[in-house]
């Protein structure tokens, strides 16, 4: 059995000195597969007597479980030292920039509207569309304005023929879903709108969403809350609001809305005029074939662009129609 | 309209600051767009007299005066060409200090010594006028300060009107709206009948009625128009924005602020034979006030004498008839021309006059008398003369009808959504100057005075209640409707879906103007006619767009000339196109794509766009919205004939997809290759509901070839034959390679695919996939000539 002894320690040694997967393995199956020379000592238990052979077994076993072990424990540490080489390896710079497609955004005047849209749609307005070439009926006609009216000198109107132009307000969309459907309303109409004017502060065409809202029993008081409401969660402050008696041919009691906008030096408010609003007129119920006693409705009017620029700090309004890539950039 | 305070105050005096009256009125809808002083910042500067001038030794320009005005007299140098003895003047004492902190200091002028300034009205701030010292009346007095004297302690307020408030275009209508904010009696001066002192008249003919309904003249014999104008009453008008010409048109001025009411006065040599109010005849010519000649429509209402006109009624006087400082007698006029009728005619003559402003929207109708003594006084204050009998020639029924409103308070209550108390309402009403009838259990009858022809309906009145009682005032409640809930079309995709499949693809939205330049247009889409505007605001924007392309294109240039080489642009919006003789207002979304497809990175990213590129992005848009598109080989002017896709679904055109024509971008000035697409959003947005079908549970058979075809033989085409000869239950046909090369030979190419197959219900066996393959080799051989690459 001192032979039994030498392999164990000869086996240990090989073990230790394995460098490889492989060579270990062939050690495995020259110390312990069947024809191993450890496992072949099994054959001498038949030399032994019975009382000899289970303490002599036991030995053997615990040869080869001595033997196996270190193999087991050498192998772990070259899977170790393998996966450690290959991590090592494959070590990328994390900090490179990644690759692929980046991404765009959306024009500062749609997503000022998709806000705009998304507030409204939550009080059950609907968004309505409607053309842009437009004849003059709809535009101003049926809108309580003319041809004589002193109010058609407020709108620079760009004409194909005398009686159709491009629209100079989102009001003839209105006009025309009352029409087309039965009140009550609650709407809003999104769109271009142009009138013949380019300077610093004015684009020949620029957008506004113009919303309605017809009931039985509708009110200014209701029209306030309603815009109220609007500018502080666009803003999303509790900003001051007021209004202002004004004068719009389509709506009747009138007002134009001022938003608190900063002080004056002397810490007074500083207004800013925002939008326009009112009772909606009972002429121009009357053009839809509503009946003014019965329904009554409010009405508001912004410019898309001006909200916009007061959002996101904007300063030029000429800039929304440049498409200045490193401006549009900056509203991803 | 711009007017001085101080004269608002004569009529008028509540007890607030200039602040609070500007704010006030403001929020009364009487817009203030902002107020000014009416004269610079000085001190110092007293009324001097000009005792002695002697030339100055050293200097031809310059006089040597001795001024009294301060404490004692002075030794002045000054050098304005108006300075003599006598004169008063504004006299800057050492001490003062001018506009633009200029300090007058004792100064010596060419040797002689110089104790103050002589000033003028620019020094003064008080206009833009050089023409030497400003002269003060005789019994202007000597050491007053100019301030008290002038009432410099005033501002010019500058209010908004809108259109709607034409009774607010005077003195007095400011006043009355003063008056009833602040709960004030509003006192004018004291307007008497001045008596005739003499029997002639000028003939007054009207025969166009229905546009001056009515016509008042009056004739002031020997006046003296040689004389200055007062300068309180210069410097009224000069605080409102009107410089002083001569007396008479200076009265006429003053009456048309104080009241309301345009007046015009002629000189009475050149009316030959009496005034004939009519309609103009064709091609009769005028000369106006203003130098300019022009020819007279049909349309146009004109003051006539017998032989022709001499005014554009109520927007300006003709050259020949007006007043000069000769004038002997004068021809006053003073007319309710009727609104309507004057709409838009000085415009129609490129005039905007303060006349014709007031009379588009609406003088008082019962004015023109008032007005008419108003002015006859003034005038013979100033100029003397004597006064005619008043002609009038008014034809009842043309002037505008008594207006009487009903007036219901539950009404008011509604619409405004408060109850506001029926004595607060009258009051108001009242205040405003309505005659206010108790009549109804629910409400009143309403009497409107002639000079608020904005008031019509109930709603007006509603207005006018809730404009004075303070929009402010009035409650905030939260509208009350039905909660119904909208139904939302599954399969149609909203908008804002495509834009966020295309934002989240590297693409930026753009918005471009609706109309394009027609050159511009005409490279990119020659096939449609284009819409022209008849008033462009230039003429690189005259023509509607009939594609997106035009702008986008455009902005390619724009950003490519300002070093960004990659451009992924989109836009939505309308296209306009004339078809048989209507006009098509078409949706739109399009796209432009130059440079990489993706951004430069470390590895590769330099590659361009190509086709393929964006014609995945659109497969990938078709699977979101669930439709099937066709991509065909097309013709399209503006794309490269060899890259260029028409879309259709179901046989109906959808758009195009190509790269831009090189001819074409070489005119437009871009670079590198440019990649567009352009579809039609109604042709795409609905899609469908997802309806199920069960999952195979039986394997997928794969089977792939190559083969070898013509150039001109389109995939398209392949597909077509594979899908008619695999069978139902082929899956999909993929194409894996595709190559030219020389060993395929000239005009060949090598196409390598995978054909899939998938059983519902069981698996296939090995001998069916090997007939349907085999079957679709046939078909390839024999249908396009395709032969197997071995």
């Amino acid at each position: 059995m001192e032979n039994l002894e030498q392999l164990v320690q000869d086996g240990l040694a090989a073990v230790e000195q394995a460098d490889s997967l492989q060579a270990l393995d062939q050690i495995r199956v020259e110390y312990l597969g069947k024809k191993g020379v450890i496992t072949q000592q099994a054959k001498t238990l038949g030399k032994l007597s019975a009382e000899e052979r289970p303490a002599a077994g036991q030995k053997i076993n615990e040869a080869k479980g001595q033997v196996e072990q270190a193999i087991n424990a050498r192998r772990s540490g070259l899977e170790q030292a393998a996966l450690d080489a290959r991590l090592a390896s494959e070590s990328i710079d994390v900090t490179l920039p990644g690759r692929g497609q980046d991404l765009g955004g959306l024009h500062p005047v749609t997503r000022t509207l998709q806000r705009i849209e998304q507030f409204f749609a939550q009080a059950g307005y609907s968004v309505e569309q409607g053309p842009e070439i437009e004849d003059d009926y709809h535009n101003f006609e049926a809108l309580n304005i003319p041809g004589h009216h002193p109010a058609r000198a407020m709108h620079d109107t760009f004409y194909f023929n005398p009686g159709t132009l491009l629209r100079t307000h989102t009001s003839p969309v209105q006009v025309r879903t009352m029409e087309a459907s039965e009140p009550p309303y609650r709407m809003i109409c999104p769109g271009r709108v142009y009138r013949c004017d380019s300077d610093m502060t004015h684009t020949p065409m620029f957008h506004q969403v113009e919303g309605l809202l017809v009931e039985k029993n509708v009110s200014f008081a209701d029209l306030k809350s309603t815009v109220e409401e609007f500018l502080r969660v666009f803003f999303e402050r509790d900003l001051a609001v007021r209004f202002r008696p004004s004068y719009f041919p389509f709506t009747e009691p009138s007002a134009e809305v001022d938003i608190e906008w900063g002080r004056e030096e002397d810490g007074s408010i500083k207004w800013l005029e925002v939008m326009g609003c009112g009772m909606v007129h009972p002429k121009v119920f009357s053009y839809c074939g509503i009946d003014p006693e019965e329904y009554r409705g409010f009405a508001f009017g912004m410019g898309v662009e001006r909200l916009a620029m007061l959002r996101y700090g904007v300063k030029d309004l000429r800039m929304f129609f440049e498409n200045d890539l490193r401006f549009l950039r900056q509203f991803r | 309209m711009k007017f001085s305070e101080q004269w608002l105050r004569e009529w008028v005096n509540p007890a607030i600051d200039t602040q609070a009256l500007v704010d006030q009125i403001t929020m009364a809808g009487l817009e203030v767009d902002g107020f000014e002083s009416v004269a610079g910042r000085f001190t110092g500067v007293v009324i001097g007299e000009v005792r002695t001038v002697a030339p100055h030794p050293d200097a031809d320009k310059l006089r040597v005066c001795q001024v009294a005005g301060g404490d004692e007299v002075v030794q002045v140098v000054c050098g304005a060409p108006n300075v003599r003895e006598g004169l008063k003047v504004p006299f800057a004492m050492v001490g003062a200090v001018l506009p633009g902190d200029f300090k007058i200091k004792k100064a010596k002028l060419r040797g002689q010594p110089s104790h103050g300034m002589l000033c003028s009205e620019s020094e003064l701030g008080l206009s833009e006028s050089h023409d030497g010292l400003m002269e003060l009346p005789d019994d202007a007095p000597v050491g007053q300060s100019i301030t008290e004297y002038l009432g410099l302690d005033d501002v010019t307020i500058d209010v908004d009107l809108t259109p709607n408030r034409a009774d607010c275009l005077s003195i007095r209508g400011i006043a009355r709206e003063v008056g009833v904010l602040n709960s004030l009696l509003v006192e004018g001066p004291a307007i008497e009948p001045v008596a005739a002192s003499h029997q002639e008249q000028v003939a007054v003919t009207v025969s166009a009625p229905e546009g001056c309904p009515r016509y008042l003249a009056r004739i002031l014999k020997n006046v003296d128009l040689s004389v200055d104008t007062p300068l309180w009453m210069q410097e009224k008008l000069r605080r409102s924005g009107i410089r002083s010409i001569d007396p008479a048109v200076d009265v006429t001025n003053y009456v048309m602020l104080e009241l309301g009411q345009p007046m015009h006065a002629f000189d009475r040599e050149e009316i030959i034979g009496g005034i004939v109010v009519r309609m103009a005849e064709a091609g009769e010519k005028l000369v106006l006030l203003d130098g300019q000649e022009v020819e007279l429509t049909p349309d146009t209402l004109v003051i006539a004498d017998r032989q022709k006109p001499i005014a554009i009624a109520g927007v300006m006087g003709g050259e020949h008839s007006g007043v000069n400082d000769k004038t002997r007698d004068l021809v006053l006029e003073s007319a309710f021309f009727e609104p309507i009728t004057l709409a838009g005619k000085a415009r129609h003559y490129g005039l905007h006059t303060d006349a014709s402003h007031r009379f588009e929207r609406g003088v008082d109708h019962q004015l023109a008398r008032t007005a008419m003594e108003r002015a006859t006084a003034l005038l013979m204050e100033i100029v003397g003369g004597e006064p005619g009998e008043i002609v009038e020639v008014t034809h009842d029924e043309e002037l505008p009808e008594d207006r009487v409103i009903d007036l219901r308070h539950q009404r008011v209550t509604d619409v405004l959504g408060l109850a506001i108390d029926r004595t607060e309402i009258e009051e108001i009403l009242t205040r405003l100057g309505l005659h206010v009838d108790k009549l109804l259990k629910e409400g009143w009858q309403v009497h409107v005075p002639s000079f608020r022809p904005d008031l019509a309906i109930e709603e007006d009145l509603i207005e006018e209640i809730g404009r004075i009682f303070g929009y402010n005032n009035l409650p905030v409640t939260e509208p009350v409707a039905p909660m119904g809930l909208r139904p939302v079309a599954e399969a149609t995709r909203p908008l804002s879906a495509i834009q966020r499949y295309f934002v989240d693809r590297g693409y930026q939205e753009a918005i471009t103007y609706s109309f394009v330049d027609p050159k511009t247009q005409a490279l990119v889409d020659p096939d449609h006619e284009g819409i022209e505007l008849a008033n462009p605001i230039s003429a690189d924007l005259s023509i509607m767009r009939t594609s997106l392309w035009s702008g986008l294109l455009k902005t390619v240039a724009y950003n490519q000339n300002r070093q960004q080489p990659r451009v992924r642009l989109f836009e939505s919006g309308l296209r306009f196109i004339r078809r048989d003789g209507e006009i098509e207002q078409q949706p739109m979304l399009s796209g432009v794509i130059a440079g990489p497809q993706v951004p430069e990175n470390w590895t590769n990213g330099r590659r361009e766009a190509d086709f393929f590129d964006v014609k995945g992005e659109l497969e990938g848009l078709f699977q979101l919205l669930g439709i099937e598109v066709q991509f065909e080989r097309g013709a399209h002017p503006a794309l490269h004939p060899g890259q260029c896709a028409r879309l259709t679904r179901d046989g109906a055109f959808v758009g195009w997809l190509g790269s831009l024509h090189p001819q074409v971008q070489k005119n437009l000035e871009l670079n590198g290759t440019i990649l567009m697409f352009e579809l039609s959003l109604n042709s795409i947005v609905t899609g469908y509901v997802p309806n199920f079908k069960d999952v195979s549970k039986f394997p997928e058979v794969r089977r792939d070839l190559a083969i070898i075809i013509g150039n001109d033989t389109a995939f398209a085409d392949v597909e077509r034959v594979v899908k008619q000869t695999a069978g139902e239950h082929m899956t999909a046909l993929r194409a894996f390679d595709v190559y030219e090369g020389e060993s395929l030979g000239e005009g060949n190419r090598s196409l390598a695919l995978s054909l899939f197959w998938q059983h519902p219900e069981r698996t296939l066996n090995e001998e069916e996939v090997h007939t349907l393959f085999n079957g679709v080799i046939d078909a390839l051989k024999e249908e396009l000539g395709a032969t197997l690459r071995s």
